[in-house]
């Protein structure tokens, strides 16, 4: 049992009560909602007669559904505008706090809240959407829940849920030039596989996470759900608080000392007892991408696809079924792979950082023939501020479409998809099976900088090498 | 649909079996994600596996069991290893239970999913890896056999075999109980509810 970790002080703080079944009944401290999973939920709500409990506590925003071309209303496809038209008019009806297209402040929901200052270290935090965990970079208890879960959180504003154990992802070193929260956190699904963290929450610690910026940390808490964990965290420290100091719904004047003081103490302590620690050396990682179905079957890039006989006996169906779907030999480099469609964007990696890594790459290149390459800022803040840099340019001078924000291709809801048998490499965090928007299209997993890379080859290339050159 | 909606305390779920083999099937693939493009779930039985369907109907390992007439009105689905892993959309055992799906057997499940399902009434329910491609076996053998999950005793009986199967306590006495539903225990306890309230920093202006 862990005792002392920031996961144990923020689970007992939240704990309104056991319920009969052995779970705990965990007040929900921000609840963000999306066109998506929300509308069952209110529907659900009207059904038994129940309203909002703490509407001040849950935050709208729309993402999954929205074109990235033209977000003129009403949409080309009157599904997805079918689906924006009634968050609006859910939202409306019960005093729910809605940042729309056009507001300024709208964009993926896990860009955001943190964006806004709304995630702060110590809440709990659960929306809809499994990459919830990015949240966790501010040290809250942040993870993805249900449709009906949303409902139950609309109706008490709590939860019912099991406590996890927590392991501590220990890493030490430092990130190499041109690797990246996105290749550390790949590499750690990749070593401990995507059912490694089933049951825990990964508390990540160490210099080498320490020394992460904050939206690195939320790439990698993002992605802490691939590897099995419902959440991730970084415990609070002077980065959080810089981050957070002067955000729309961060906490000003007297109360931000106060505010700091709190969130200081939630740290997990010297003392903190975890149930399991796992420890890696930040500097020995290279960038890494997915060679596979999962995002557990990653590899460096300067590696090989294995053969099956580098495979654990029970994961060799799964890589024989990759090799089929992803047309890879076992064995072949990784590097050299043609790719069709290059995207950068999503809640893993859609962020200024990200694109400030990407465009650095692309600058004064081009994408070479038959590529098609776009980049989806992750919110209108983002975009904002990525123009004022002028990122905009550089990416559009180099061959890249600039788009306007959403999910976009992550999980491709709305029109941007793969089409046919195309191979796409991704900045986003899902390389499942059609997840991509084509039955049969294919992912590469990887660092924004090198999407932008294999944009600019044609073809997956070290990002390295082009960041020496 | 034959069977209503999982409702009340469930004890047992009892009808024909269907086997979806394979590891790691991932909810892009028991829903794919245009049909998540949807207000209700009303509509999302007829496109559970979608993909998978459409691949396997003209293959010659083909049709997808959830294709095969002898199938048709099956209840209780039988599955590999991490089933349901993936994107924690509620819209797959959504569309698992609108197809007629009121029970999962299977080595593992991912654990949104399960949660997801649980939170609905469909029990899920694990065996060995051996068990598995055991009761997978007996049911193929026979796809018209009739089985029966007993949520309490955690078995499957049916083509004249039993296995032992588990079931954590927790949901166990969730399902037989009815506490499944969770919204109405959620709601009883207001009071408890609005004193956490009262003790967050965050929710008082950190004046605490
Ligand atoms: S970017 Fe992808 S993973 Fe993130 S919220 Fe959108 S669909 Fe989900």
């Amino acid at each position: 049992m862990s005792a002392g970790t920031l996961y144990d002080k923020v689970w007992a703080l939240h704990q309104v009560a056991e319920l009969p079944g052995g779970s705990t009944q965990l007040f929900i401290g921000l609840h963000l909602i999306h066109e998506v999973t929300s509308p069952q939920a209110f529907a659900a709500l009207k059904d038994l007669g129940l309203g909002v409990r703490h509407p001040e506590r849950t935050v709208a925003t729309v993402d999954h559904i929205v074109p990235t071309t033209s977000q003129a209303r009403p949409f080309a496809d009157p599904l997805a505008e079918e689906m924006l038209a009634t968050l609006e008019a859910n939202c409306a009806a019960h005093n729910i706090t809605l940042h729309g297209l056009g507001s300024g402040r709208q964009g993926i929901v896990h860009v955001i809240a943190p964006e806004l200052g709304l995630t702060q270290p110590g809440m709990t935090v659960a929306c809809g959407d499994s990459h919830t965990s990015t949240h966790g970079a501010f040290g809250a208890i942040a993870f993805g829940i249900g449709t009906s879960q949303v409902r139950d959180v609309l109706a008490s504003q709590s939860l019912s849920m099991g406590k996890l154990k927590v392991r501590r992802i220990w890493v030490d070193g430092q990130l190499q030039p041109g690797v990246y929260a996105k290749d550390l956190v790949l590499h750690v699904i990749r070593t401990l596989g995507v059912k490694g963290g089933v049951g825990y929450a990964y508390e990540f610690a160490g210099p080498a996470i320490e020394g992460l910026s904050m939206e690195e940390r939320m790439t990698l808490c993002n992605m802490a759900i691939e590897g099995g964990a419902r959440c991730g965290y970084v415990n609070p420290d002077q980065v959080t608080f810089d981050y957070l100091q002067g955000r729309p719904y961060a906490p000003s004047g007297e109360a931000w000392e106060r505010a700091v003081a709190w969130w200081s103490s939630l740290a997990s302590g010297p003392d903190a007892v975890f149930d399991d620690e796992v420890r890696f050396d930040a500097s020995a990682i290279a960038p890494t991408i997915t060679w596979g179905i999962t995002p557990g079957q990653g590899i460096g890039v300067d590696e090989t696809v294995p053969t099956l006989e580098q495979t654990e006996s029970d994961e060799r169906p799964l890589a024989e079924e990759a090799y089929r779907y992803m047309d890879l030999q076992p064995g072949a480099p990784i590097a050299g792979t043609p790719v069709d469609v290059c995207f950068i964007g999503s809640c893993t990696n859609g962020r200024l950082s990200d694109l400030q890594a990407a465009a650095a790459v692309a600058k004064g290149r081009h994408v070479a023939p038959g590529i098609k390459a776009f980049v989806v800022p992750g919110s209108e803040q983002v975009a904002a501020a990525a123009e004022a840099e002028g990122l905009d340019q550089v990416f559009t001078a180099a061959g890249f479409e600039w788009r306007e924000p959403g999910c976009s291709m992550c999980l491709a809801m709305n029109p941007d998809r793969l089409e046919g048998r195309q191979i796409s490499a991704s900045s986003s965090n899902r390389n499942f099976k059609g997840r991509q928007g084509s039955a049969t299209g294919r992912t590469l997993l990887m660092s924004p900088a090198m999407v932008a890379a294999a944009a600019i080859a044609g073809k997956v290339t070290d990002v390295r090498q082009l960041l020496a050159a | 649909m034959a069977t209503p909606f999982p409702f009340g305390p469930i004890t047992a779920v009892t009808g024909t079996a269907v086997v979806v083999r394979g590891d790691d099937i991932d909810t892009d693939r028991i829903i794919p994600a245009r049909f998540l493009k949807c207000v209700t779930f009303e509509a999302l039985g007829p496109a559970a596996f979608a993909d998978d369907r459409a691949e396997l109907a003209q293959a010659p390992a083909g049709p997808h069991p959830f294709d095969r007439p002898e199938h048709q009105g099956a209840s209780i689905l039988l599955v590999n290893r991490n089933f349901g892993c993936g994107s924690s959309r509620e819209h797959a055992p959504q569309a698992l239970m609108r197809w007629g799906i009121r029970a999962v057997v299977g080595e593992s499940f991912a654990e949104i999913f399960y949660g997801n399902c649980l939170a609905l009434g469909i029990p899920c329910l694990t065996a060995s890896h051996e068990g598995m491609l055991a009761i997978q076996a007996a049911a193929a053998a026979d796809p018209a056999a009739a089985f029966t999950l007993d949520v309490a005793a955690q078995s499957l009986s049916g083509a004249d075999q039993s296995w032992a199967l588990d079931l954590a306590a927790g949901p166990r006495q969730m399902l037989s109980t009815g506490q499944w539903d969770a919204t109405s225990q959620l709601l009883a306890n207001g009071t408890a509810l609005e004193a956490t309230v009262a003790r967050l920093p965050y929710l008082a202006t950190f004046a605490a």
